[in-house]
């Protein structure tokens, strides 16, 4: 049920919580509890710093229902400084143009609102890194 | 007040004895000050990105005629509200204090602006910084001061050794209604402080004192968008009377006076009310002029008198005095006697300043303004 896959999903939705390989010591995001590299099992829960870059982006026009009150909005793929590569939304942009090698940090923002009675669903998406705006 | 550990201590029956000089309770003092003395372990602060100009409300709603309560306020993006914002406080705070999270056990957050009008705040900060299960999490509610009573319900967790660290947090997004005086000063922000052992702290409390009467000077329904406000809206016999007889009665009781405060900080729903106010209690200009930024955000409620706090303790020396006085309508004042120590300097810079967050700006026109604050139905 919808309500309860938001609840498993939180601690890596609100604050990067992935994985660490035991053996070969590659990071992952999402957790997947077997490594991609080795195919060792990777249980080592390990919260990631949310630094990363914009690998990729493109932006969105059409939303998807749920998302029709953020649109346009930006897509971006972003790297980790861990190594791993995630979807996430683009946030706090305001006059800035998104740019591939853009420095962003992970916020928890939210992510929709299930119309006016439902519950408001959190997770991660990116910012230009404040330190390297001001 | 025993620096003993509180299972060393015997049991009372919870009585003073006004006679006696051996009480465990200073019940017949005015002061709130805790059993174990307490601090500011961290502290950090938030204001989003967007910024509306009076001059702008101004121009849809007087013809750009008349004064302006202030320059201009922030205003949250669509995606941000006092939950998404408490929490980028919270790791602020917890970046200075350098902490694990799974040692606070209690999060508390003073909003009147919460997401929900049933299901805590708290909790959803609670598990967005690491701090669940082991926590207990409230949200609090007085108007604007429900941030500083967050923070005297933590001061006093932690110094009855009930807990060795609470987060306490003020944040709101405030509202006021389309073309009302409020539309110009309703902003968004706030701040957060880990409280803790006073030899941990970056900063140490050395008690507070609140004053408080039923005064309906600013009100809202439940159901209702945006607040009320009474003719005599935050005057003479909400306003003033209240920060003037907070701060007065803890000075007195702590035997201080003005010249003693390195800074001062006051609630600020515009400029002038806490300039005026300083005036009143033999403040100087230069005393509050760091943690009045009010000009710069706006009022932001629960958040700020404490927000400029933060700004306070960005630029203080060890050794400052502080004197920090909220205000909540409906009414209340909570007023602080903070001492700063040593440990601010290697703390300030490991998160991002209050400065940092005001610096990032992008101004927004009040048609942008209407759709982020969700004005427009469709
Ligand atoms: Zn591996």
């Amino acid at each position: 049920m919808e309500l309860s896959r938001h609840w498993r999903l939180q601690d890596q939705r609100y604050r990067l919580v992935g994985e660490v390989c035991d053996t070969c010591g590659v990071k992952i995001f999402p957790p997947r509890d077997i490594c991609p590299e080795c195919s060792k099992p990777a249980q080592e829960l390990y919260t990631f710093s949310g630094r990363g870059e914009v690998y990729s982006f493109s932006t969105v026009y059409n939303a998807p229902a749920g998302y029709e009150e953020y649109a346009p909005y930006t897509v971006a793929l972003v790297k980790l400084e861990e190594g791993p590569v995630l979807t996430a939304q683009l946030t706090d942009l305001g006059d800035q143009e998104p740019e591939i090698g853009m420095p962003v940090e992970m916020v928890t923002r939210k992510l929709r609102t299930e119309g006016d009675q439902g519950m408001i669903v959190y997770g991660y998406k990116f910012r230009p890194a404040l330190a390297a705006a001001v | 007040m025993s620096d003993a550990h509180p299972a060393t201590r015997p049991i009372s029956g919870g009585r003073s004895v006004k006679s006696g000089r051996s009480t465990l309770f200073e019940s017949e003092s005015l002061l709130l000050r805790p059993h174990f003395p307490v601090g500011i372990v961290g502290y950090g602060a938030y204001v989003p990105r967007y910024r509306l100009p009076a001059r702008e409300v101004a121009r849809i709603w007087t013809g750009g005629k008349g004064g302006v309560p202030l320059g201009e306020k922030s205003v949250p993006g669509l995606d941000e509200d006092v939950a998404t914002m408490s929490i980028e406080a919270a790791r602020n705070a917890l970046l200075r204090a350098r902490i694990a999270p799974d040692l606070i056990r209690a999060v508390w957050v003073g909003s009147e602006s919460h997401p929900y009008a049933v299901k805590p705040t708290s909790t959803i900060v609670a598990e967005a910084i690491g701090a669940v299960p082991n926590i207990q999490a409230a949200d609090w509610e007085f108007a604007c001061k429900a941030g500083t009573e967050a923070m005297q319900a933590a001061i006093g967790f932690v110094g009855a050794g009930m807990a060795r660290y609470v987060l306490s947090i003020g944040m709101d997004t405030a509202q006021g209604r389309p073309g009302d005086a409020l539309e110009y000063t309703a902003a968004a922000g706030g701040a957060a402080f880990l409280i803790g052992p006073a030899d941990e702290s970056l900063a140490t409390i050395t008690a507070s004192y609140s004053f408080v009467t039923d005064t309906p000077d600013f009100w809202r329904r439940e159901g209702e968008m945006y607040p009320s406000h009474g003719d005599r809206f935050t005057g003479e016999p909400a306003y003033f009377r209240h920060i003037t007889s907070a701060a007065k009665t803890l000075m007195e009781a702590l035997e201080t006076v003005p010249a003693d405060y390195a800074w001062a900080v006051f609630h600020q729903p515009n400029v002038k009310f806490p300039q005026r106010v300083a005036r009143m209690l033999g403040f100087r200009s230069e005393q509050t002029e760091p943690g009045l930024l009010v000009g710069e955000i706006g009022n932001v409620y629960a958040g700020s008198s404490i927000i400029g706090l933060t700004s306070v303790l960005d630029m203080a020396q060890p050794g400052d005095r502080v004197l920090l006085v909220s205000y909540g309508s409906g009414a209340g004042s909570d007023a602080f006697d903070l001492l700063v120590t040593d440990k601010i300097e290697e703390r300030r810079d490991l998160a991002l300043l209050t400065r940092d967050y005001i610096s990032r700006r992008t101004e927004i026109d009040y048609a942008t303004y209407a759709r982020f604050r969700r004005k427009l139905r469709m």
